[in-house]
Parts: C-alpha cells; sequence; structure tokens
C-alpha cells in the first residue's frame, strides 16, 4: 500500500488579492507501516500538504495515486480514501461533540456503516488503546483534561481503523509529560499494529526521536526527504529557514570541530552520551 | 520594596455537581508565597494543571485569593478602591492570542487599553506607536491582526499591555500556541522590554529552555510551590524536575547523563557552548 | 469555500474614501440606498452608475474584490429576478410557451431589481471595505449618541458589534477546520433531505458554539484585564472629528440626490421598454 504525490501544485484564493502559492511541486511516496516526520515552520505548506492525502484538498495541479490508483479521477471513492488515510487534525479536542466519550469515537465506525455494536467494539479499542479508562466513556468528553480530550479525539480517528494516521502537531499545547504520552502512544500503535504513521511537528526533538525518514518543508516545497541523521546534518541550511536542528545535534557538530571523534547523527540524549563517552575513549 | 507579594495565597474552586449542588472544594492553589522585586524577570513553571494559571490571574485581581493576601506595588488586590490601579500596575497576555485582541486593526487594537484607562488622545498615539516599536511591529499598525502570524499577534497583544505603561507585566503561557520561531520572536520582545524599559517580567510557562534567563524560578505543582532559585540551581535537579512533569532541555539532560556516567561535568548546565566546553575540558 | 465571503470585511487601502468620517460613509450609505428606490428610469440608472463608478475608483478597492462579494446573494439575486420576470404581468407579451409568459413590464422590473440589487450590495459593502469596523461603531456610537437619553445601550450595542465583526473571520475559519475534521471522520454534509442535512450540521455546529463561548469567556478576561469598564470615562484614540472633506462629501451627496431625484423622475430617457 502507498500513497504517490506527483508533482503536486496548489495556489490558495486563485484570482484574487490573496492569491498565495502554498504547495510548489511536491514529489513524494509514502509507504505501508512507515513513521515519516513532517517538519517546517508555520506557513511551510505541511498542514496544507497532509490535507492533500485524504482527498480534502484538491490539488490545483498534479496528481495523487492511493495504490497506483488516482484519487482525482471520475467516480473515485473518497469516502473510502477517508477509511483508509486517517487524518487528525490540530487541536482535534475541538471538534468533540457528542454526549459521551464512547458516543464521540462511534462518529467515524457510524459514518462507515458498521452495525452498533461493531461501533461500539471498534470504540473500546481505539480507547484503550490510547489509554482511556473505561469509566471515562460514559462521561461527557467536555469534563475531561486537555491530554485527555486529545487522546480521544484522536481515538476517534483510530476507531475508523485506517492504514495510515496522518496528525497534525498532535501535541501543540500539551504539557511535557502530556506530549511524551501520546507521542508513546502513537509509536507504540505504529509498531503494534503495523500502522504508517505521518507525523506533522516543529519540534525537531520529537521528529528525531520517532521518525525513521523526515520530510522537511519550506515555501511549499520539500527540501529534504532523507533519516533524520542525514537530514539533520544540513543543520546549518536548516536553520537558515528557521528550523534548526536537535540540540544534541549541534553539542555533537561542535565536539567533533573540536576534535573529538564522535560520529553526528544521534537521536537521542542516551545515544549522545553513548558517543561522547566512546569518542572519549578513543581519543585517550 | 517588592512589587509583588502574595502572603500565604490560596484559591479554591467549587466543584459543582449534575444537580447543580456544590459537591466539594478543589484547592488550585495552596498557600502560596512569592515575592518578587522590580525589575526582576521571574519564571513560574508547573505542567497543565499545576496552578500557575491561576496564580498569575490573581496578580491581575482577574481572581481573589480564597485565603491570603496578594499585594501588587503595595495595594491590596482585594481593596475595591485600588482595584483598577492594580489592573494598570499589573498588565496580562494570555495564551491564545486570537481570543485577546479586540481591535480589527493592529494599531486600534493597541489602543484599546490606554482608551479605557482614560489617556487623553494625543498621548494615546504616542503610547500606541512607542509600544508596536518596543516589540518590533510598528510596521504592521495599520494591519488586520487576523493576517499576523501567532508570534506577530502575541507581540501585538504584548504592545497593548505595554501601552497601559505598566510596572509589572504578567504572562500567562504566551507561547504555548506558538512554533519555535513565534516563540522566539515574543521571548525577545519581552527579554528586550524588560531590559531597556525595566519593566518586572513575569512568565508562566512550560517550556523550561525559556526561563534560562529568568532571574529567579518557580516551580509549582498540585498548587503548591515546591522548588525555587536560580536557574542553574533548579536545573541541576534533573530528578526532581523530571519528578514535576517537566522537561529538561537536551544539553542540560545530556550533561546530567555524562556526569550519571562518571565523568567530571559540572551541574546545571544550560547552555551547548558550556557543554561542549566542559567535555573538551575533560581531555 | 467560507473564505470567499467578502461582505462585512475591511480592506486596508489609502484612499480619499478610507480618510473621511465614518458617519459621513453611514449617512451617505443611507442616502445612497435610498436614492436607488426614488426613480424608474435609464437616466436615473446612468447616474447611479456613473456615481458608483467614480466612487469604486476613488476607494482603491479592486473591483474583482468588490465583485465577489456578490457571490453570497448569487441566489437571491436569481430568485428575485425570476419573481420579477414570470410574475409581474403588465403591458404586452413579449414571450410565451404554455403558461410561461414574459411581459414588458416583467422583464422591466426584473432588470430593475437585478440592477438595483447589486447596486445595493456594492454601495454597502463599499461602506464596510473602507471603513474599519472600529470607525463604523464609533461612527454609528456618535450618531445615536442622541438616544442614549433615552436609556438605549448604544456604546454597549457599538462594542458588541465591533467584536462581532472582528470575530466572524475566525469563528468563519474556524467552521471550515471543523467542516474539515468531520468530514474526515467520514461525515456526510450534502446528500439527503433537508431533515437530515440539518442533522448533518450538529457535528458541526456544536463543537463551534463550544469555541465561541470559549472565546468569549476569554475575550471578557482579556477586556477586564486591560482596564475596559464600559463606555464611562473612556477616551478615543481615534475620536470623530469632521474636517474639511467630510463637508464637503455631504455636500456632494446632497447635490447627487438631487440629481437624481430630478433627472430621474423628470427626465427619463426612454429607449425601447425600458
Amino acid at each position: 500500500m502507498s500513497i504517490r504525490l506527483e508533482n503536486i501544485q496548489y495556489v490558495y484564493s486563485q484570482g484574487t488579492a490573496y492569491e498565495k502559492q502554498a504547495l510548489r511541486d511536491i514529489n513524494l511516496q509514502i509507504n505501508d507501516g512507515e513513521f515519516l516526520g513532517i517538519i517546517g515552520h508555520t506557513g511551510s505548506g505541511k498542514s496544507t500538504l497532509i490535507q492533500h492525502l485524504n482527498g480534502l484538498t484538491k490539488a490545483t495541479s498534479g496528481n495523487i495515486y492511493f495504490n497506483d490508483e488516482s484519487i482525482y479521477q471520475s467516480g473515485y471513492n473518497l469516502k473510502n480514501l477517508r477509511n483508509k488515510v486517517g487524518l487528525v487534525f490540530q487541536y482535534p479536542e475541538h471538534q468533540l461533540f457528542e454526549e459521551t466519550v464512547l458516543k464521540d469515537v462511534c462518529f467515524g465506525p457510524k459514518n462507515q456503516g458498521l452495525t452498533e455494536e461493531e461501533c461500539e467494539k471498534r470504540a473500546k479499542e481505539a480507547l484503550e488503546l490510547v489509554g482511556i479508562a473505561e469509566e471515562l466513556y460514559i462521561r461527557s468528553p467536555f469534563e475531561l483534561s486537555g491530554g485527555q480530550k486529545r487522546r480521544v479525539a484522536i481515538a476517534g480517528v483510530l476507531a475508523m481503523e485506517p492504514d495510515f494516521l496522518v496528525l497534525d502537531e498532535p501535541t501543540a499545547g500539551l504539557d511535557p509529560r502530556g506530549r511524551d504520552e501520546i507521542l508513546d502512544q502513537i509509536f507504540y500503535l505504529h509498531q503494534r499494529k503495523e500502522l504508517a504513521v505521518i507525523l506533522v511537528s516543529h519540534s525537531m526533538e520529537d521528529i528525531a526521536k520517532y521518525a525513521g525518514r523526515i520530510i522537511v518543508m519550506n515555501r511549499g516545497k520539500v527540501l529534504y526527504d532523507d533519516e533524520p541523521g542525514k537530514v539533520f546534518s544540513h543543520y546549518k541550511e536548516l536553520e537558515k529557514v528557521g528550523l534548526g536542528a536537535p540540540q544534541i545535534t549541534y553539542v555533537m557538530n561542535e565536539l567533533k570541530g573540536k576534535g573529538l571523534p564522535v560520529q553526528t547523527d544521534a537521536r537521542t540524549v542516551e545515544d549522545a552520551a553513548k558517543e561522547i563517552i566512546k569518542g572519549l575513549k578513543r581519543k585517550s | 520594596m517588592s512589587i509583588i507579594r502574595a502572603e500565604e495565597v490560596s484559591y479554591e474552586y467549587e466543584q459543582i455537581d449534575e444537580n447543580g449542588e456544590i459537591a466539594g472544594t478543589y484547592k488550585a492553589i495552596d498557600h502560596v508565597n512569592i515575592e518578587v522585586e522590580p525589575g526582576q524577570f521571574i519564571a513560574i513553571l508547573g505542567h497543565n494543571g499545576s496552578g500557575k494559571s491561576t496564580f498569575a490571574k490573581h496578580i491581575n485581581a482577574l481572581l481573589l485569593p480564597s485565603e491570603g493576601t496578594v499585594w501588587v506595588d503595595q495595594k491590596d488586590t482585594k481593596n475595591p478602591d485600588t482595584f483598577w490601579e492594580v489592573r494598570k500596575t499589573a498588565g496580562m497576555v494570555f495564551q491564545n492570542p486570537d481570543n485577546q485582541i479586540i481591535g480589527t486593526v493592529v494599531e486600534e487594537d493597541v489602543g484599546f487599553g490606554p482608551e479605557n484607562l482614560g489617556v487623553p488622545t494625543e498621548e494615546i498615539w504616542k503610547r500606541v506607536e512607542e509600544s508596536l516599536r518596543s516589540v518590533g511591529m510598528l510596521e504592521y499598525r495599520n494591519q488586520s491582526p487576523n493576517k499576523l502570524s501567532g508570534g506577530q499577534k502575541q507581540r501585538v497583544a504584548i504592545a497593548g499591555v505595554v501601552a497601559m505603561e505598566p510596572k509589572c507585566i504578567v504572562l500567562d503561557e504566551p507561547t504555548a500556541m506558538l512554533d519555535p520561531n513565534g516563540r522566539k520572536e515574543v521571548l525577545e520582545a519581552v527579554r528586550d522590554l524588560q531590559k531597556r524599559k525595566n519593566v518586572t517580567v513575569i512568565l508562566i510557562t512550560h517550556f523550561m529552555e525559556e526561563v534560562i534567563d529568568a532571574d529567579k524560578v518557580f516551580v509549582m505543582d498540585h498548587g503548591q510551590v515546591v522548588m525555587e532559585g536560580k536557574p542553574k540551581e533548579i536545573f541541576s535537579q534533573v530528578d526532581t524536575l523530571k519528578h514535576y512533569r517537566l522537561d529538561v532541555p537536551q544539553v542540560t539532560l545530556l550533561a546530567w547523563e555524562l556526569r550519571k556516567n562518571g565523568l567530571d561535568i559540572p551541574l546545571g548546565i544550560l547552555r551547548e557552548e558550556e557543554l561542549v566546553e566542559a567535555i573538551c575540558r575533560l581531555d | 469555500m467560507i473564505r470567499d465571503i467578502t461582505i462585512g470585511q475591511y480592506y486596508p487601502a489609502r484612499s480619499i474614501l478610507h480618510r473621511l468620517d465614518p458617519r459621513v460613509k453611514l449617512v451617505s450609505t443611507f442616502l445612497y440606498l435610498i436614492s436607488l428606490f426614488i426613480f424608474q428610469s435609464i437616466s436615473g440608472y446612468i447616474i447611479v452608475t456613473i456615481f458608483l463608478g467614480v466612487v469604486v475608483s476613488l476607494s482603491k478597492v479592486p473591483l474583482s474584490y468588490i465583485m465577489r462579494g456578490l457571490k453570497p446573494i448569487l441566489i437571491l439575486l436569481l430568485v428575485t429576478i425570476c419573481f420579477n420576470l414570470f410574475l409581474t404581468r403588465t403591458g404586452s407579451v413579449l414571450f410565451s410557451i404554455g403558461f410561461v409568459k414574459i411581459t414588458e413590464g416583467g422583464l422591466r422590473s426584473a432588470v430593475y431589481m437585478g440592477i438595483r440589487l447589486i447596486y445595493l450590495i456594492i454601495g454597502s459593502s463599499l461602506m464596510t471595505f473602507t471603513t474599519t469596523p472600529n470607525e463604523l461603531t464609533d461612527g454609528i456610537e456618535k450618531l445615536f449618541k442622541p438616544l442614549q437619553k433615552i436609556k438605549v445601550p448604544v456604546h454597549e450595542v457599538a462594542m458588541i458589534m465591533a467584536i462581532a465583526l472582528r470575530f466572524i473571520p475566525i469563528l468563519l475559519d474556524e467552521t471550515d477546520k471543523i467542516m474539515k475534521a468531520q468530514i474526515a471522520r467520514g461525515a456526510d454534509l450534502e446528500s439527503g433531505n433537508l431533515f437530515q442535512k440539518a442533522k448533518a450540521m450538529i457535528p458541526i455546529l456544536v463543537p463551534l458554539f463550544i469555541s465561541a463561548f470559549r472565546r468569549a469567556t476569554d475575550l471578557a478576561m482579556a477586556m477586564e484585564s486591560r482596564g475596559y469598564h464600559g463606555g464611562e470615562g473612556r477616551t478615543k484614540m481615534k475620536p470623530l472629528a469632521y474636517k474639511k472633506r467630510d463637508y464637503y462629501a455631504y455636500l456632494i451627496m446632497l447635490f447627487y440626490v438631487v440629481v437624481i431625484f430630478v433627472i430621474g423622475r423628470y427626465y427619463p430617457l426612454r429607449i425601447w421598454i425600458f
């Protein structure tokens, strides 16, 4: 299974004073079961890009293929595509509307035409996956804490059992613990259910920790598309476009510059520490 | 003489059950003691629900303590006679940039505060220009706030407070909804104000990297102040910070990790250069 | 889709129209709207068209932008035209198939009404394009100030209007986002009968209301913390004071109304049925 984008261009408010090209010539392929990080600052086109993946926004030109079938051909079942490519928006808790947590999570499956029991079964599974305790199922979603609400909203998309899960800044506004909980859970899902995850973020540190591949967006274009270590080796260029690399990348590069024999592609603090210790031993 | 003094301040929320009756009370802040000197840059850290925002609202008299007293520039916030003076002394910037901008044009929004204070027209224009310049937003004065980025909107909100000429600015998670660039912009604007205008700044946040330049840091948890001290002192206690669900910058964490592995790295490293230097000194 | 609505939005530019006192613009718009209905002749339409053309070019708002404002009223426009076209039965019959008859009078009033409606929208949106909501509400506040004596809360109403105008684009944006989010969850907003469609709106309306309330609470707090305590003791950053150009504008308006009244009524140009 794959999503393939070919020469995608997208222009906002075409033909008006506010015309703006949001995406320029995007070519990329997203494969089954991968963990893809998309990074870029506000206005780089990353949010627009992901809305193309399930056909919510239609490209001005270019084509998108889901399993080698163009999603723009006439008669293509977009609803079906949206079941396969689940999209979690920024601040997804703002779309909660039902009386109870369980009912809200059932909304997606219900729209898929499943029976009541199936919906509930799926909803319960999804809620369990995101770590919402059973006694909360009958509560109003509006009574929950911020982090809980967000997890319920993510469960609402998971219950549709997509093959690709796209998340637009799922940790915005959460505190560090809330952030780690959600990202760890998403990573766990990715591993256990072989779910392909596309994580949009502006935190280099988060992306470095989880993603197997990173796409850097700048001014509507793909600037880099590579594994994290390689992308971060361009930290100077990243800085020029206002992004920068994780702090440890700087430290490692700095150390290397000062003659300490270390690899600079460490992705977590633990790896960096090990590498430094190794480097110090090598030197002495 | 302190500009803000909170003495044994507690605030209780009433929890209301389905029948509309009081089911119990919840202490959002619990016997807090905080003192701030004029011109200081103070940071209050804590995770969501730690009580830090509730405390912030006390400084502006948006909330009044259930117990204890808050003095703002020697004025008790509970005293109805000095109520507006307290608000004039301590301005407040909130988290969501969209929900605190009242004007539909940048300069009109900045003028809103002075208008409320009854400042004469000419003086309002002077203040608006000055405060927009101080946050680097003067060139956007005739724009609609809706067309600005998050960081720019927050800077307009700050200018709106600065135009009221407060002695103290309380920023309640001003960067929580911004991207890294926006965060940097806002922080720089705030630091600049504190330095050049000698305004007291109280920054409420959960981003640790924003507080490394603070004069003093308070950490709140469960409504109580659980740690206080200079950033270096706070950041040397990585385990305690983790316990309070706070994040430590990667460099600090790396230094701590290396130290745990027996390397001779000093405690409380905050900057990349410091760490690199410390490591280089090892061999 | 929702972004296309331009009615009620301010268009930043530096033009003489932007600089006029909002009271002048309010009164003028009112006079202009009345002027649209006091004549029934080609000569009147020529004068209105010239007048509107001059004002539009003075405003420095691009014509295409103004025209976009007509989009949301397209249906209303078509309905009005059709009603007039098919239901007015005066004068000789120009065209008929079965029971559908188009008469001279029908065609005339359809064309007249269509133009009037378009001019009405253009005229009034020009006012909002060239006047910031703050100015607008200031203007309204000052114009209606005498009503305060009979306990009409003029300041409060003006403030409510200003805030509403400020939040319209934000809430439209939000609606767009919520709609997309629910469509991504498989919501079907288009098919079904009217009742089903209304029901399908619940997942959009509930979050929208909740968000509006949350914003209202936040805003109230922000206003309070910035010292807002009603209209009393407030000064103005941009106090309204008539300048020379404003008096000229009033004079021009007066002249325009007189001209259109006299020429439109007493010197009608007659071409064919119009």
